[in-house]
């Protein structure tokens, strides 16, 4: 059912837009999504995706014609990174509140100035209360299997909200890997037609994102946590749908080596697999404590049961943040775990690290040293309240 | 239990001559070998004649779990011979680990220091490339001698990708990386003590 084929990563994102069959591409280019709107700009050039792209000239252009597009009832896809992500920021919001389910790619960028081109979580966190889905992938597969996913999750009648499916900047979306590319047949069975309930139809005139005074707005709001929330339900079912056709199950946290680990460490996006190496070589070599790894796959909506579950027999938890809070108490990530955790009865230590920015390397080494120098702080504290792995100061 | 680490491959060229190109189709060669591989550049805006620099892991049977740069590569394959004065290209090379070089020089001319243990290949490419493409660009003659080195990958693999990557011009890739492959020679060291 799948071809086992050495690609790029970006390629393969492409291929996989291709194989849902995407109506409308409206996109950007910009470092390092531009492979991935290259590749679709040929496909559609060449009659291979029968799909109207719009080279559009800005992202908030981009996303705009994508919410036209979507409204319409046409399949739409976009993909940015970085600067672009927060150009398009003012238009996420009404993307999200209008339901209009919008498949993204974004390959995540740090943010200028000064000006960086390569990965960090930056643009993500800045966008975190936007309203979409957001799910981080891992490696190639992840990509091409959840871009499929996100598609039929966006446009399931009972959620309607817009994805962001997260890729790291260069360490995962110019990377030449083996993937398992689906069979178009599956892909078929597996994605059906999207059928948006109320598309823009002169026949028949609807109004979207209109006025709300102060008598509905709340009630508008609060409609869609409630569907952002329960959302969560169908990306469940279709994980386990899509694991279903093609054997691959994908949760919204996800644990390796875990079970009788006492120490945790929490990543989000590609560098997880350098962690989970790290993991393994710490347990071949017989290191004095059982270390494991969570990975966080879902951050919008935030799994906090699944995360209450998964750190329940831990005595630490060490989380990586990709990007920093201004002037805030700990990484983003950090934070929100935090939040999720102040009133367990009983929850681990919580040691916050803000690394990886602006694309440096976290190597094998370097985890090992951020999981046995959180272990010391959660020990014996620390006079800062996270620390900025490997920084020269 | 020790695990074994993938193969570690870090190329040196410049910007334009093709070295994210050879490590692409090494890794390709790699996979369709049922093998496991991964390969990137050294990630950024990529300008023409500038230093860069492309990496290849190559694992026979476990996915490859690193999201970062070669640092200390099993082989590295410097594709432009004036690299040698403004990179250290040699760089976190392991103790057995092999140098592939394009140069006109023989052995005893090349003033490179090397390890007690760690070997060298060379091969003068750009001659090679410009016999048989009509261009010094070496990055697909550079792969014979890579080959040649240490068998990361069959002949008969590359095939496929090269000619994929190339079409019309893949035949004479392929010949100028044959050629590479049976000129390049080796000085292996032996262990001392």
């Amino acid at each position: 059912m799948s071809q086992r084929v050495g690609i790029e990563v970006s390629i393969a994102l492409a291929e996989a837009v291709k194989m849902a069959n995407a109506d409308v591409i409206a996109a950007y280019p910009i470092t390092p999504q531009t492979h991935i709107v290259e590749h679709l700009a040929e496909l559609v050039a060449d009659g291979e995706l029968d799909a109207e792209y719009i080279p559009v000239e800005s992202e908030h252009s981009a996303m705009s014609a994508c919410m036209g597009s979507s409204a319409a009832g046409a399949r739409t896809f976009t993909a940015t990174a970085g600067q672009g992500l927060e150009l398009m920021h003012e238009a996420l919001f009404v993307a999200s509140a209008m339901r209009l389910p919008v498949v993204m790619s974004v390959v995540n960028r740090a943010l200028s100035a000064p000006i960086s081109v390569w990965g960090d979580h930056s643009d993500v966190m800045a966008c975190r209360d936007t309203g979409w889905i957001q799910i981080f992938t891992e490696n190639g597969q992840e990509v091409v299997d959840n871009t499929l996913c996100a598609f039929r999750i966006a446009e399931d009648n009972s959620v309607l909200l817009p994805i962001m499916v997260h890729l790291d900047g260069f360490h995962l979306s110019h990377v030449i890997e083996p993937i398992l590319m689906p069979e178009q047949r599956y892909v078929d069975a597996f994605l059906p037609l999207n059928k948006y309930p109320l598309p823009l139809d002169p026949a028949k005139p609807v109004a979207m994102g209109d006025f709300a005074p102060p008598s509905i707005y709340t009630e508008m709001k609060w409609a869609q946590e409630k569907n952002l929330q329960k959302s969560k339900d169908t990306i469940l079912k279709v994980w386990e749908e899509f694991n279903g056709i093609f054997g691959r199950q994908y949760k919204p946290v996800e644990s390796y080596r875990c079970d009788d680990a006492k120490i945790l460490l929490l990543t989000m996006g590609s560098y997880s697999e350098t962690a989970m190496t790290t993991i393994d070589k710490m347990r071949n070599k017989g290191y004095k404590e059982n270390v494991g790894l969570l990975r966080l796959r879902l951050w919008r909506p935030f799994p906090h049961d699944e995360l209450r579950e998964a750190i329940k027999n831990a005595d630490v938890l060490i989380v990586l943040d990709r990007a920093l809070s201004f002037g805030g108490l700990n990484g983003p990530v950090c934070m929100e775990i935090k939040a999720a955790l102040y009133n367990e009865a009983i929850r681990p230590k919580v040691v916050s690290f803000v690394g990886g920015l602006g694309g440096r390397d976290i190597t094998v080494a370097d985890f090992e040293e951020i999981i046995t120098r959180g272990i010391d702080i959660a020990r014996n504290g620390s006079e800062q309240e996270f620390e900025m792995f490997g920084v020269r100061e | 239990m020790e695990i074994l680490e993938p193969i570690a491959i870090r190329i040196h060229g410049r910007g334009g001559q093709g070295a994210v190109t050879l490590a692409e189709i090494v890794a390709q060669a790699a996979i369709s070998e049922g093998k496991y591989a991964q390969a990137f550049p050294s990630f950024g805006p990529e300008r023409r004649g500038a230093p860069v620099q492309a990496y290849i892991r190559i694992d026979d049977d476990k996915p490859i779990r690193i999201r970062a740069g070669v640092v200390f590569p099993d082989i590295v394959v410097v594709l432009d011979p004036g690299l040698l004065n403004i990179v250290d290209v040699t760089s976190g090379l392991k103790e057995n680990g092999i140098l592939v070089l394009n140069t006109r020089q023989n052995f005893d001319g090349i003033d490179i220091k090397l390890g007690d243990k760690q070997n060298l290949a060379i091969i003068d490419a750009t001659s090679i490339a410009r016999e048989i493409l009509g261009a010094p660009i070496v990055n697909t003659t550079m792969i014979g001698a890579l080959i040649k080195a240490r068998d990361v990958v069959k002949v008969e693999s590359l095939l496929e990708p090269l000619n994929k990557r190339f079409g019309r011009l893949a035949e004479k890739n392929i010949n100028a990386m044959k050629k590479a492959y049976e000129n390049t020679l080796i000085k292996e060291r032996k262990a001392i003590g």
